[in-house]
Formats: C-alpha cells, structure tokens, sequence
C-alpha cells in the first residue's frame, strides 16, 4: 500500500458523518409553562363544547371561580393556615428527629445494632394505618394529626441521615484524624456537611410524604383544612370545589418543592 | 524529632502484611518508600501516623516535636483529601480552628503557607475548581499550616499527571531546601524515588518485609542536573523489586 498521495488518483471527499446527537439533555424553559396553558385550555374547551362532561369533570374557570369564593369568604386562609400549622409542626419535628436519631444510629455502632432493625420494621408501615391509634393516644384534635405527619417524615429522614453518613469518604475522616481534630469537629465540619446532599433529598421523600399523610389525617374530625374541604366538597357532590382543593395542594407541593431546590442550591452549592 | 519504627508487624486475620519492619526516619531526613502493589506500603505509612494499631512491634517518637507545632505527625493523601464545600482557605482554616487559632492568626498562618505553596491567587476558590496539581498543593499548604515535624506522604503525586508531577516535584524539594522538614514518602515510582529520598525503603511484595534501604548520597538540591547518576541507582531499585512486581501482579491475579 502506498502511503504517497500523489501516488494514487485523489479519491472522493466526504465529511465523516456525525453520530453524536441525542440523549444530551438541553433544558427548554418555556416549554413547561406552555404544556400547562394548553392543557388548562384544552381541558376548557372541552367542558365548555361539553365534549367533558361538567358532572364528570368540572371546567377549570368554575374550579377558579370556586377558589375565587374561598379567598372573597376569607375561608381559604382558615383552612390554609390550619393546614399549614400541621404540616409545619408535623413536619419539622419528624425530621429534627428524624436527622437526630438517624446521626446517632450512624455514629454509635451499638445503637446502630440496636435501632436499625426497630426502624427498618416499622417504616415500611403506611402511617394512615395508625391515625386510629394516634386518635386514641393523642385525641381526635390537632395532636393525633401532627403526630400522623410527625411518625410518617421521621422513618424516611432517619433512613436518609443514616445512609448519607455512610456514605461520607472514609478517607476525609481519616484526614480529619490524622490532623487530630477532636471528634465533635469531625462529626459538625466532616460528617454532617457530607452527609447534607442525602439529607435534603431525604426532605423532599418526606415533605410529599407529609402532604399525603396531612389530606388523610385531615378527612378525619378536622373542620379546617385542605383536606377537610376536599372531603366536604365531594360529600356535597361539589367537584368544582374538590379540584380548587386539590390544585391548592399542588400548589403547596410545588411551592415545598421549589423551597427544596433553593435550599439545595445554597447548601451544596460547592457541588458541580 | 526521630521516628523510630521498631519490628512492626500486621497482618489482617490470616493474610501477613508486614513483617518485622524496622528503620528510622532521622530529622530533616526523606525517607522514600517503595514495594510492588498490595505490598502494604499505606498500612504502614497509617501505623506510623498513629491511624491503625500494629499486630506487633511499635513507633517510637524520638526527642520532641519542634516547639509550634500544632501536628507534629501529619499526612498528605494520594486524594488529597481536601473537603469540597470548603474553600482553599477554609480547608486551612479547618486543621488550624481545632487549635483554637482564628480570626487575625489563622489569616496570617493561611497568608503564609499558600505563599509558600504559590497559592496566594487561589484563596477563595473551591476544590472542584482547582486542578489535581493545585488541589495536591492546597494539601501541602494545609499539612505545612501546623508545622509538621514529619510529614507522612502516601504516594502524593500518584493521582496527577506527569507533567505536573514534575512540577511538583521540583516545588517539594525546593519546600525542603527551605524547610528541612522529615518525612515518610510512599510511592511506586521509581524516578520520584530517586529525585526525593535520602534513603530508600525496598520492600518486598506481600508480607512485605524490607528488601534492602538503598542511600542516595547525591544532594537534593543537585539531583535535577545529575540524573546521569541517578540512573544506576534507579535501575538497581528496579532490579531488586522487578521479580517481586511480576510475582505480585500474578498475585493479585489469582486473589482476584
């Protein structure tokens, strides 16, 4: 074979075809905001064509006009502000706890030995299962609710501290040792720090878990709340109302959600 | 301050890592260890530094530490080990907050060694920004922040590049001509044998016992112009562990 170009007549000349398209992901904000307009509207024109039966389904303007008339009745802020206090409250002990108990089982091999099968048997329990009992315990008030939330956040949180410590490199704590750094240091500058990506994600399991457990708890001898409005707009067949309600959750999902993110990006800024 | 390391030996459960080890790293000495992989080189370098116990024998400090030094036995990782939400600075800070020096001091103590390490322009940026050279520095600079009087060195240049690990190589010796600080350097590459140690650690392959401690009698600062010489030296290095890297690659081979 000869290696002379000039050797050979000059071949045909083409690009090499370029094979490295797709599975990139580049993100497109305005698209998401669109596909909810349209759906919004689409599902609009259908009611009001009655392609969507209003029985069935009622269109979004009634759903709107019904939360129109929480705000204009000042209700909307009574049963936000009952649902949020539980949320709250149930929320931010089960996770204190949650991140307490998880940090311990983590550093102390015998309370690991110890509690981690206790916990491992009682998380996969729905915690519905329990407001029974948690009525019984802490009264059909606010209490058994904020308990039901409290119970259900702690697991998961304890699961993720625990595995988010684990998951610290060894090595950055030997680092830590060898600098002679006391054992405090090492658990508040090493340890927790590296364990706070799996931590916050573990916030984001429990607060969708909170949201579940709030509706249940709430259709349940609530009079305020999210939940109770639900369950009292589908006891009176107003479905108008039972959407708003459940777009109000939504909302509040969203909103726990993008509050995460923020987080997120404040504390692990120094990831890449 | 000496270290004294004194008939160690290891072993986990059946398998023996090291056997009856014994030399000592003199002050402002370099002491290179080398040996074939899985030949128990970090084990060692741990139990001189006091993070894992030895099955027998032990690590005698001789005479005491410089007076300010905070660590007097201190480690540089092959991973740098540097926490990654912390910035350059912060990662100092950290080894020096523990001693109870802050504020005002720290800033001088900090101001110091990233001079010393050319890191000055770096203060403020995270790891992830930095490059396996400049991260490796960050690591000197925070081991030279407490004034080691040995610093224990597990194979610091592994994880780079040849071309910065030439650099810094040629920054570590000009740190010791400054510094005359000890220490304990565990590679598996020859050339930075050579260019470093004062004396040479061969170990055999697993359990690692001590082949022979080869001098290298050339000055530090003179060994970049006199690689003629060191040649010999390398190739003798290179002839007493061969046989044990081909024994201990098929080793591994077979474990596997």
């Amino acid at each position: 074979m000869s290696h002379d170009p000039a050797a050979r007549p000059a071949p045909q000349m083409r690009p090499v075809p370029f094979r490295g398209g797709g599975f990139t992901f580049r993100p497109i904000g305005w698209l998401s905001p669109v596909v909810f307009v349209l759906l919004i509207a689409l599902w609009e024109l259908g009611s009001r064509t009655g392609v969507i039966s209003s029985i069935a389904l009622p269109a979004p303007s009634a759903a709107f006009a019904a939360f129109l008339q929480l705000v204009e009745t000042g209700m909307l802020w009574r049963h936000m502000e009952a649902s949020l206090y539980r949320l709250a409250m149930g929320w931010t002990g089960g996770t204190i706890l949650g991140v307490l108990v998880g940090l311990a089982i983590a550093l102390f091999p015998p309370l690991r030995a110890g509690l981690s099968p206790v916990v491992s048997a009682l998380f996969p329990i729905p915690k519905i299962a329990l407001l029974p009992l948690f009525i019984v315990w802490f009264g059909i008030g606010e209490g058994s609710k904020v308990a039901t939330i409290l119970f259900g956040t702690f697991f998961p949180t304890v699961i993720a501290t625990y595995g988010g410590v684990d998951n610290v490199d060894r090595n950055l704590i030997r680092m830590g040792q060898s600098f002679g750094l006391s054992w405090l240091s090492i658990v508040r500058k090493i340890i927790i720090p590296g364990a706070l990506p799996a931590i916050l994600s573990g916030f984001r399991i429990s607060a969708s878990i909170a949201i579940v457990l709030l509706v249940a708890a709430e259709m349940i001898g609530a009079q305020y709340g999210i939940g109770a409005y639900i369950l009292m707009a589908g006891a009176l067949f107003a479905i108008e109302q039972l959407i708003a309600g459940v777009a109000m959750l939504s909302i509040l999902g969203l909103t726990i959600g993008w509050l995460i993110g923020r987080a997120e990006r404040y504390f692990l800024g120094w990831r890449t | 301050m000496e270290l004294c390391i004194d008939a160690l030996s290891h072993g986990y459960g059946d398998t023996e890592v090291l056997r009856d080890l014994s030399f000592t790293v003199g002050e402002g000495e370099i002491i290179c260890i080398i040996g074939p992989s899985g030949c128990g080189k970090s084990t060692l370098l741990r139990m001189i530094g006091g993070l894992e116990r030895p099955a027998a024998g032990q690590v005698l400090i001789a005479g005491e530490p410089p007076s300010g030094s905070l660590n007097p036995i201190t480690y540089v990782f092959q991973d740098f080990a540097l926490l990654p939400w912390r910035t350059v600075e912060g990662n100092i800070s950290l080894v020096l907050e523990d001693h109870g020096i802050r504020g005002k001091r720290a800033r001088a103590v900090i101001d110091d060694v990233l001079a010393r390490t050319k890191l000055s322009d770096f203060r403020t940026a995270l790891p992830r920004q930095l490059s396996g050279g400049m991260k490796q520095r960050v690591a000197i600079a925070r081991a030279l922040s407490v004034h080691p009087a040995v610093m224990l060195m597990d194979e610091p240049l592994s994880a780079l590049d040849s071309q910065t690990r030439e650099l810094l190589l040629d920054d570590l010796v000009e740190l010791w001509l400054r510094e005359r600080f000890s220490a304990c350097y565990v590679t598996h590459n020859l050339a930075e044998a050579v260019r470093l140690g004062h004396r040479i650690v061969v170990l055999s392959r697993r359990p690692g016992a001590i082949r022979e401690i080869v001098p290298v009698d050339i000055p530090l600062a003179e060994r970049a112009d006199r690689a003629v010489e060191l040649e010999p030296i390398q190739r003798r290095l290179w002839s007493l562990m061969r046989e044990e890297a081909v024994a201990a690659d098929r080793e591994l081979t077979h474990v596997a």
